[in-house]
């Protein structure tokens, strides 16, 4: 699905990402963990279309298509969906509203017609009963005065709506309590399928003891130091990251 | 990346930029005593009519143009303007049939046919083009409940007696420069009369357009809701691109009585000038009402038009526990120019008064919004509550807010708040990466912003000032 070649990326004089590859396949299911500051934001953010970054060398496929030259519109349209670490608030705009603008925005560059309200509508009820979310939340402003968890679950409300191909879920679960955690991960499971993937940017192991991931890459001064698969998660969370450092010195 | 999208600013053109090809009569550009006596026999106007113009245009000639709003323009040479142009007719009009089919196009290309809204709305309608009424709609279905809804003209011949009661009590001649020009000129506009007790069935309208080049336009309404009554009256603005600056002087008065309720909403969509900044309406307005006891007056406007507007409309809160509110939307783009804002004037007990206005700048204009919050010495318990917004676009425009408060009651209770924020790249990224583009992700958020005051708009013109809003702002991304 997404194949990332020696991908090689700067901000200002700042080398970030220093070679990265990755491939990963419909279905399969790719945990990023690494110390702060290693680079997984960057490699999201540079995914999903950011401008922030100066792309210094490599390559990123998509489904056959250069990614790297596409906008960020486009990316989505194509299937991408990032969920932000920071959501923004913006003032005004029903989280309904915005939902409906996102999908009907994707039809649009597939020569659709607008869904029809009455779907949507059962289609936003579906997803807010799946993420255990009450009714209200649909006609609030989008993220203003949401709390860092609920601003978390409406990103996944929001993948769950869009169905993504690819999802990528940076710091998902940081500031989740224990029962916001369980609903977002459920939330996760239902997307999985044979031809969806997701990437889950982490910290911790927490999350991926619901969402089992297939592969787990340790990123480090911007490079995959070491991959593996759900036992490496264990064994970091076990050993810290010190031992990874300590290698690749 | 900024600059790139600021320069595409100029992308959007104006699309209401058409002339009309109608025979007009006009009067020769200059301002005299002999000009206003030609305007007011045109118009076969009463003798205590012709004298309050003069009086009026006196109080003008010892008047100078105020220079204390935030704006710049070359000020207008009054002797270059005509102050009278009338598409010409040989007859009054019984009906819409007889208006000139080139006019009714006009409309059509305004996208206000007056068949359609005559079927589909139930929107009474006036229209204003250049100096004259052209058409009323649905004056039989009104006068069943004895509203009065015509043009001003008309008024003046056909019930003198309220016009004479009550022209120039909200705003007198000699309240200021434009006000007295208006009051020596004024060619024509809307009259409305609601009696006791009744609730106008439906929204009362006014389309104002400046056609004749080298003409100004001085209209005048005046609005009056008797006791008890209730009036929802829109007036929407147009005129065609030109090189000059057009002038547009009016004055709007409102009178709620007793127990009454106005709610006066405007889509003001006037020429802005040019990407360049050339041409462009001035827009020198004064609009103001009274409010008697437990009455409500509640203006809304949405202003995205005028290359230089000044305008506060304004409530009078005379009367014991009367309200007086202010929901304004102020676009300005490219060279616009924009001071506006209200007073609120509280001189009865337990009065209250909102102000909600959110200005947008974009390009190189200035936005500034100016209002005065007032609490007379018998004010007891006098409450406002002010919220000035504003939103920047780019990095070469610019807002400012001029709060004046003045109590003079110790109970009075006044709130301020204002924020200015710009829309953030951080939010149109955000947008993009759900698949929603630029110019979309733009309207979004600028709706969303102005919602609190769109909510105020009847739904139709909801929908209209929507649209005008995305129109004004394409292309410019800050």
């Amino acid at each position: 699905m997404i194949k990332i070649k020696n991908l090689k990326a700067r901000v200002e004089e700042k080398e970030i990402l220093c070679g990265i590859n990755l491939e990963i396949n419909p279905g399969e299911v790719h945990a990023i963990m690494g110390p702060n500051g290693s680079g997984k934001s960057t490699l999201s953010s540079i995914i999903a279309g950011r401008e922030d970054y100066d792309i210094s060398g490599g390559s990123i496929d998509f489904e056959g298509e250069n990614l790297l030259s596409l906008s960020p519109e486009e990316r989505a349209h194509k299937g991408i969906f990032l969920s932000f670490q920071y959501p923004v608030e913006i003032p005004g705009v029903t989280v309904s509203n915005f939902i409906k603008t996102a999908i009907n925005e994707s039809r649009k560059s597939r020569g659709e017609e607008p869904m029809e309200a009455r779907k949507m509508l059962a289609m936003m009820r579906e997803k807010t009963v799946l993420l255990e979310m009450d009714k209200s939340y649909l006609s609030r402003s989008l993220n203003e005065g949401f709390s860092g968890g609920e601003k978390k679950r409406n990103e996944i409300f929001q993948m769950a709506m869009l169905q993504p191909k690819l999802a990528i879920l940076d710091e998902t679960d940081s500031g989740l309590d224990i029962d916001a955690l369980r609903i977002v991960a459920n939330g996760v499971n239902k997307l999985r399928s044979k031809k969806n993937a997701v990437m889950i940017i982490t910290h911790y192991q927490r999350l991926l003891n619901y969402v089992e991931p297939d592969f787990v890459h340790v990123l480090y001064n911007g490079k995959i130091v070491k991959s593996g698969d759900k036992n490496l998660a264990l064994e970091l969370e076990a050993k810290g990251y010190d031992w990874i450092k300590a290698e690749n010195t | 990346m900024n600059d790139e999208i600021i320069d595409e600013i100029t992308a959007s053109e104006y699309k209401y930029g058409f002339t009309t090809e109608i025979e007009s009569e006009t009067v020769p550009p200059g301002l005299n005593e002999d000009v206003i006596r030609l305007i007011s026999s045109k118009k076969n106007e009463p003798k205590w009519m012709l004298e309050w113009r003069l009086d009026a245009f006196q109080t003008w000639l010892k008047m100078v143009e105020p220079n204390w709003p935030n704006v710049n323009y070359q000020k207008p040479d009054f002797q270059t303007i005509s102050y009278y142009s009338a598409p010409k007719q040989k007859k009054a009009l019984d009906s819409l049939d007889e208006v000139d089919p080139e006019l009714l196009k006009t409309f059509e290309k305004l996208g206000i046919s007056l068949d359609e809204q005559k079927r589909l709305s139930g929107v009474a309608m006036d229209v204003v083009v250049d100096s004259v009424s052209v058409a009323t709609t649905f004056k039989e279905t009104l006068a069943e409940k004895g509203i009065i809804f015509c043009s001003m003209s008309e008024a003046i011949q056909e019930h003198p007696e309220l016009v004479r009661k009550h022209l120039g009590t909200v705003v007198p001649k000699r309240d200021n420069f434009y006000a007295a020009l208006n009051s020596a000129v004024f060619t024509d506009g809307s009259f409305c009369y609601i009696p006791k007790g009744v609730h106008c069935p439906m929204e009362l309208s006014t389309y104002f357009r400046i056609n004749e080049a080298g003409t100004g336009q001085f209209e005048r309404t005046l609005l009056v809701a008797d006791e008890g009554s209730y009036v929802s009256y829109l007036e929407g603005c147009t005129a065609p691109s030109r090189d000059e600056n057009q002038l547009h002087a009016a004055v709007v008065e409102l009178v709620a009585m007793e127990k009454a309720e106005i709610k006066y909403s405007t889509v003001q969509n006037w020429f802005p000038g040019d990407a360049e900044g050339k041409g462009g309406v001035f827009n020198f307005v004064t609009k103001r009402g009274i409010c008697e006891r437990n009455s409500k007056i509640s203006w809304t406007q949405v202003e995205t038009g005028s290359a230089v507007t000044w305008k506060y409309p304004s409530c009078i809160l005379k009367g014991d526990n009367s309200v007086g509110e202010f929901y304004s939307v102020a676009v300005t783009n490219n060279f616009q120019q924009a001071d506006t804002g209200t007073k609120m004037i509280h001189l009865g007990k337990n009065t209250k008064s909102t102000i909600i206005s959110k200005g947008i700048s974009a390009g190189r204009s200035q936005n500034s919004y100016r209002g005065l919050v007032r609490v007379g010495a018998r004010a007891e318990n006098a409450r406002n509550f002010s919220q000035c917004d504003s939103l920047l676009m780019g990095d070469k425009c610019g807002a400012h807010t001029f709060p004046y408060i003045e109590a003079q009651h110790p109970s009075a209770q006044i709130e301020h708040e204002a924020t200015t924020s710009k829309i953030g790249e951080d939010q149109i990224f955000y947008c993009n990466q759900r698949g929603i583009g630029t110019e979309e992700a733009i309207a979004l958020i600028v709706n969303g912003y102005c919602k609190e005051v769109l909510n105020q708009l009847p739904m139709e013109f909801a929908v209209e000032a929507q649209k005008l809003l995305e129109v004004s702002l394409e292309g410019s991304v800050g």
